[in-house]
């Protein structure tokens, strides 16, 4: 509780704004290099705007017929539906590993704990050795498929169903004569959303975060995620310095979208299920 | 399925099914619930660890020139892949140069995680709305993107800093030099991670119940004080669990060097453990050797991780097994 008589500390609340200032250095630059021609890009101050905003913007779009949005539908694409079926896997488990106990239980739970151990990113190369194997590189489903899988989110549903949904709730379900399925989808997952707007961002921002896997698996530019093709146009600009200035007001523009969901759904968020913990 | 049958007789002797009524019977639906999970858990993760373990003891044995089908042939290597992988000089220092890098990032980003988490909690601080929500806004842009940006800023022509230098009359050291490129790596790992881990330290404090700095603060304690002899004693496990998925983050740091090279010659192509599999894998076209480094990165993850996960596994099911 902050009270009124409490004296303000000056220290404590200047070393924060400190560390907000940090954390805006790099967001208020692309805000303004994304304004600049790419020859203003070098010689104007770092900090002052420059002439060509939109212009900048319209020879993105122009790009190679529009490359640029295709590459933010299909990062909407791996990133929202990938996170969406990953939710619902994850609810589907953790409901059941949560509530029913069953033969194999134990067993399946530590076997799906050792997957949080191996963290995503260094199963992109196994997983495009398999798939190579398969033929089934440079699709949509090579990146698809293996981000619908979450030990973590697993994990995190489990905690959350055993927390918050009472057993007597799925009892007096099936007393009314409820079958399973039906109590998990009527029942269960609607008591569910809170935990599931967790899992949902995690494993979204996990899937957008996954730089490598996009990388290997996809040769055709046309597949590729926004993270994916901005690092392409920026290994040219190496070569001509003019793709600068497609590459900033890209990386801008890619970055609003996640900034307006996580706005919109930061209330939601709860945070305290990562270390976790769950208030009941 | 043998143990199947003796988890059974287990399970019907010691556990309460949550249904009385089903005591004797083998429920179905649980398994249907479970049956996507385990689906996709088999063919993306299990399949490929596997398939890449087998490879990993696997070699491509060349005959005459390597010319004409048949003259290459795939043979049994035995573990000669992974002699090769840990002798190699490449490895051992993309190894050392990710675990010092990983002892910048992790002090700095929980440090400064733990000092901004402690200000938000601290009823004396103000503008705790904006900073919070600023502090924690990179953790929504990807590893990629803030590469990029940080990239252009470590570039002398764009760099404030050196601008900013200059006009004192001082140069500053460029950030992507030999010597201070895995610090410039190392800060945007701090950017992006600072804020995730702040939120989490910050809702660890804050389900502290207050009652308990109240008779502390009666009895003359400092906010200092109570910070030091209250709050970080109670969220040690948040902390840890922090440290170790630092750690896992940090073992397979890819994405951040990769986007920074075009800007920079100071960084090889075998700079991180992951890059060098990428290396061998895509430009050598040696997938034995880059499996057999797979292998040996994702136990060695496998291993630093472990001991967090009996830490948490014991805690968060607590009430669950009550």
């Amino acid at each position: 509780m902050k009270t009124a008589q409490q004296k303000p500390s000056l220290v404590g609340t200047g070393v924060l704004l400190v560390g907000a200032v940090y954390c805006l250095i790099p967001v208020v630059w692309v805000l303004m290099a994304s304004s600049k021609t790419s020859s203003e890009l070098f010689t104007t101050f770092t900090y002052a705007p420059g002439t060509s905003l939109f212009s900048n913007i319209a020879d993105l779009t122009a790009y190679r017929d529009g490359l640029f949005w295709r590459w933010m539908a299909n990062t909407g694409l791996y990133a929202g539906a990938g996170a969406a079926l990953s939710t619902l896997v994850s609810a589907m488990a953790g409901y059941a590993m949560a509530k029913y106990r069953f033969p194999g239980r134990g067993a399946l739970f530590n076997i799906l704990l050792a997957g949080v151990l191996v963290p995503g990113v260094i199963l992109a190369v196994p997983q495009y050795l398999l798939f190579a194997e398969l033929g089934m590189t440079n699709t949509y489903w090579a990146v698809l498929l293996p981000s619908i899988i979450s030990p973590y989110g697993i994990y995190l549903a489990r905690i959350y169903v055993s927390a918050s949904v009472p057993d007597e709730v799925i009892e007096a379900a099936r007393t009314d004569g409820a079958q399973d399925w039906r109590i998990f989808r009527s029942v269960v997952l609607p008591m569910m959303v809170p935990g599931l707007v967790t899992v949902f961002l995690f494993q979204f921002v996990a899937i957008w975060n996954n730089f490598l896997l996009p990388y290997v698996m996809l040769g055709d530019d046309k597949l590729f995620p926004v993270t994916v093709g901005l690092s392409g146009l920026l290994n040219q600009g190496a070569q001509q310095p003019a793709m600068y200035s497609l590459v900033i007001p890209g990386a801008l523009l890619s970055i609003l979208p996640l900034l307006a969901l996580f706005l919109l759904l930061q209330r939601f968020w709860q945070v305290d299920l990562a270390a976790g913990a769950v208030k009941s | 399925m043998t143990s199947v049958t003796n988890d059974l007789v287990s399970a019907t002797a010691q556990k309460d099914p949550p249904s009385g009524s089903r005591r004797a019977r083998i429920p179905r639906a649980p398994y249907v619930f479970m049956v996507p999970a385990v689906a996709l858990f088999v063919f993306s993760i299990a399949i490929p660890i596997l398939y890449t373990a087998y490879l990993s003891l696997r070699t491509v044995k060349v005959e005459g020139l390597g010319l004409g089908p048949g003259a290459r042939t795939e043979v049994w290597a035995g573990l000669s892949n992974y002699g090769r992988t840990l002798s190699d000089p490449d490895f051992l220092s993309s190894v050392l140069r990710v675990l010092g890098y990983g002892l910048v990032v992790i002090p700095v980003m929980l440090g400064l995680a733990l000092l901004f988490a402690l200000l938000l909690d601290s009823v004396r601080v103000r503008a705790t709305r904006f900073s919070r929500l600023v502090i924690f806004m990179p953790y929504a842009v990807p590893a990629v993107i803030s590469s990029l940006l940080w990239g252009f800023l470590y570039l002398p022509a764009v760099s404030p800093f050196t601008h900013a230098a200059e006009q004192v009359g001082i140069t500053l050291p460029q950030p992507m030099a030999p010597g201070l490129v895995l610090f410039a790596i190392a800060n945007i790992a701090v950017w992006g991670g600072v804020g995730f881990n702040m939120i989490v330290l910050y809702t660890a404090l804050k389900a502290i119940p207050s009652d308990l700095y109240e008779a502390a603060r009666i009895d003359g304690c400092s906010e200092l004080q109570i910070a030091w002899r209250i709050k970080i004693p109670i969220i040690v496990p948040s902390l840890i669990m922090t440290s170790v998925f630092g750690m896992i983050t940090t073992l397979q740091v890819f994405a951040e060097p990769t986007v920074l090279r075009p800007l920079t010659n100071n960084i090889s192509t075998s700079w991180s453990p992951l890059m060098m599999i990428y290396r061998d894998a895509f430009t050598r076209n040696d997938i034995y050797a880059a499996s057999a480094t797979s292998v040996v990165l994702a136990v060695a993850t496998f291993v630093l991780s472990f001991g967090f996960l009996r830490l948490v596994q014991n805690r968060a099911f607590a009430q669950e097994n009550r």
